[in-house]
């Protein structure tokens, strides 16, 4: 049988992790788990204590100089030639596809290129790069997923996601009815079109609902925090979990 | 922080659509149909892709030529007999129309669905001068009997549902029983329109494509009222925004395909109009005169910039509207312009304004769904970025969009400053993120943290970072 995800480079023996500021800030032990899914791999993880956030709030809000000024401090935060692996699909996209838009006219456009070209969505290095192969040792349950749509759509990396939950064999999926459907969180359009972020968020949770999942997953924790904040406030008690951490409790 | 305008507009036409739980259900019910269609006419992804890639490349081969192809289209059609008319505002456009109306002594128009004619205000126009302007597509009937403009490119009426038309019906044609049977509701209407097609004095139509090479204007129909409009009054007016122009005659057929697939799913529409010419001597049929009004309104202005132009590549074929999340919640009529949706928020401020219509750029979460089903791959999110970096951007900007920098105040530019410096600044970074760490639970509700805790419960701030947690477990800093 071919493989279906050939590897696009020889595994690495160290890679830089970019933690993206809405884990640094909110969700540091799903940055953290990450972390150790990497290292339980034999790969060596720098984390570059410099690093900050991707730009992407000023680069949506029609702030580019502030942008470029913010993703140049990563440029140089990363400086070495090592892979850079991002737990987020979204930040994975700004850095790797947005970037280069963002400097398509600036002198440094190709020092530009060659870091995007090293990024990597977490799922997907484990799949692609590093093709590592879980075994669930977790009690069964009935878990749903959450496709953010810069994974989805930018970085095209869900197959990688779902690949992985599809390794936990104790792990049943329900799908949501509109899983392809954003949950309106949108950076910082949840605060600037709060009404429609809102009734977004709300179609979003009453499709968690209807799934009768215990829990919910998705590579990006920008999302989680839009979903989870809005279970909360409608006091439903349906954990959400980024996908790192969910398979390192499973898996150790 | 002062709110402009278009976003307190906005904003009270967000609240009314939300609050309207018939008008969503309506919107979500016949967005999933037509997105579920369109699935299944493209089911073979790579196919469409192909199909997809080659559309792009007429639109922009056809703008890449669009002034020699408008001056060709000009030759000839009126080689044709067609005659051409070139207004380059609505203002101008509406009084040649007028003029045109008013040389045959005609009190009654009869319309085929024209998403420039709404851009003018067309039938308002004609109203105040005395003139009849009735709309024939089913749809664009519904809508203006009930005093309303349409709320989708496409599908004007979409908003409504099959009872809701039952009512209108009984209530405002003389003698209509009321039925809300489908058959009965459409054979109401063919009655009504039936009679408005025989004593219509003036046809008006739109165009879907303008074939530069053969002056052939192609006519993208369902209903038969397209035909009906362009054949049977002794004169036909063909409205039609600048960029409609395509090169040759054999781009059609692709782009007729993306156009119904992409709209509505149908390999083909019921009608297709070709028209090439007015009657000529020995013709049974046919009107005598046929007028090509071609609008410009902002257009060669996006045409200008190498960024903005991708905006004119656009069939209208509506897909972007019915898969985006924000459109199926809101409907056409919240965006408080003549073209809603994401096509709507990168074209209208365009036309009208950043000032006038700033607001629709902000409606969108980036989520890409417009993007993955436009059949001519427009940029949206590209353009829209742009457009919200324009919206502030005072003294001269790189794009000129009319209206730029109405937005910009002293506080939002300096709060993204004071954003970047912290992004910058390791040190200034660490002691804010200890500050967050200790206070994150405690934080005052006000700004962002206000908009957000009004549905949401607070972010969960962690009393650690991942910077102070990688630190504490030794990993390599790279230094």
């Amino acid at each position: 049988m071919n493989d279906p995800f050939p590897a696009p480079i020889p595994r690495p023996g160290k890679v830089y992790y970019f933690g993206t500021c809405v884990i640094d800030a909110c969700f540091p032990q799903a940055g953290l788990a990450g972390v150790e899914l990497l290292q339980r791999e034999g790969v060596q993880v720098i984390f570059p204590q410099a690093q900050s956030c991707c730009g992407q709030p000023a680069h949506n809000s029609g702030f580019p100089d502030e942008a470029r000024r913010v993703a140049r401090h990563q440029l140089k935060a990363f400086a070495r030639d090592y892979p850079i692996v991002v737990p987020s699909g979204s930040c994975a996209g700004m850095l790797k596809h947005q970037y280069p838009h963002l400097f398509a006219h600036e002198p440094d456009i190709e020092e530009v290129q060659r870091f995007s070209s090293r990024i990597y969505e977490l799922s997907e290095f484990m799949v692609k790069v590093l093709q590592v192969r879980l075994e669930d040792r977790g009690e069964p349950i009935k878990v749903t997923w959450h496709s953010s749509c810069h994974a989805l759509r930018e970085m095209a990396i869900i197959p990688y996601a779902k690949t992985l939950l599809g390794q936990l064999k104790q792990v049943e999926l329900v799908e949501l009815q509109n899983e392809r459907e954003c949950c309106g969180f949108g950076g910082t359009f949840s605060v600037k079109q709060p009404a429609i972020s809102a009734a977004m968020a709300d179609d979003k949770v009453n499709d968690i609902v209807q799934t009768g999942a215990a829990r919910v997953l998705s590579t990006d924790c920008g999302c989680l925090l839009n979903i989870s904040g809005t279970l909360g406030y409608r006091q439903l008690s349906i954990p959400t979990q980024h996908l790192a951490e969910f398979i390192l409790e499973r898996t150790q | 922080m002062t709110k402009t305008a278009d976003v307190l507009a906005f904003e009270r036409n967000v609240t009314k659509a939300l609050d309207d739980g018939q008008l969503r259900r309506n919107l979500r019910s016949a967005m999933t149909t037509l997105s579920q269609r369109r699935r299944a006419l493209f089911a073979d992804v790579e196919a469409f892709e192909k199909l997809r890639t080659q559309g792009q490349s007429i639109r922009r081969r056809a703008l890449s030529r669009l002034p020699e192809l408008l001056e060709q289209l000009e030759a000839r059609c009126t080689a044709n007999g067609i005659q051409v008319h070139w207004a380059e505002t609505t203002a101008e456009a509406n009084a040649i129309c007028l003029d045109i109306i008013r040389r045959h002594g005609a009190q009654r128009v009869i319309k085929g669905k024209s998403m420039v004619s709404e851009e003018m205000h067309l039938n308002h126009f004609l109203e105040e001068q005395g003139i009849e302007a009735l709309e024939t597509d089913l749809g664009e009937y519904i809508i203006q009997l009930d005093g309303e403009t349409p709320s989708h490119i496409i599908v004007p009426a979409i908003h409504k549902n099959k009872d809701q038309i039952a009512h209108l019906f009984h209530d405002r044609i003389p003698d209509a029983p009321y039925t809300e049977v489908v058959e009965e509701l459409n054979a109401i209407a063919r009655q009504e329109l039936r009679e408005k097609f025989r004593a219509g004095e003036v046809g008006v139509s739109g165009v879907n494509f303008a074939v530069a090479e053969t002056g052939t204007l192609c006519l993208v129909e369902n209903e038969g009222n397209g035909r009906m409009c362009t054949t049977a009054p002794p004169v036909h007016i063909a409205l039609m925004g600048l960029e409609k122009v395509v090169e040759k005659l054999q781009d059609v057929p692709p782009l007729l395909r993306l156009l119904t697939g992409s709209a509505t799913g149908q390999p083909i529409t019921t009608y297709f109009n070709m028209i090439t010419a007015p009657r000529r001597p020995g013709e049974l049929d046919g009107p005598r005169e046929v007028h090509l009004v071609i609008l410009d309104n902002g257009r060669s202005s996006i045409y200008g910039d190498p960024e903005r132009r991708a905006t004119l590549q656009c069939i209208r074929c509506g897909a972007c509207l019915n898969h985006c999340p924000i459109y199926t919640r809101l409907g056409g009529h919240a965006y408080g312009h003549v073209y809603p949706g994401p096509i709507g928020s990168i074209l209208t401020p365009q036309l009208e304004g950043l000032d006038e219509a700033g607001v629709m750029a902000s409606a969108s979460t980036f989520c890409g769904a417009c993007e993955e089903v436009c059949p001519v791959k427009i940029p949206f999110t590209e353009i829209l970025r742009m457009l919200r970096n324009e919206a502030y951007a005072r003294g001269e900007s790189e794009h000129d969009v009319k209206g730029h920098g109405y937005r910009y105040t002293t506080v939002e530019a300096l709060s993204w400053k004071s954003w970047a410096l912290y992004n910058t600044s390791p040190g200034l970074a660490r002691i804010g993120s200890q500050i967050l760490g200790k206070l994150g639970q405690h934080l005052p509700m006000i700004g962002p943290l206000k908009e957000w805790t009004r549905t949401r419960i607070p972010p969960p701030f962690a009393p650690k970072s991942l910077h102070q947690l990688a630190q504490e477990r030794g990993l390599d800093d790279d230094r």
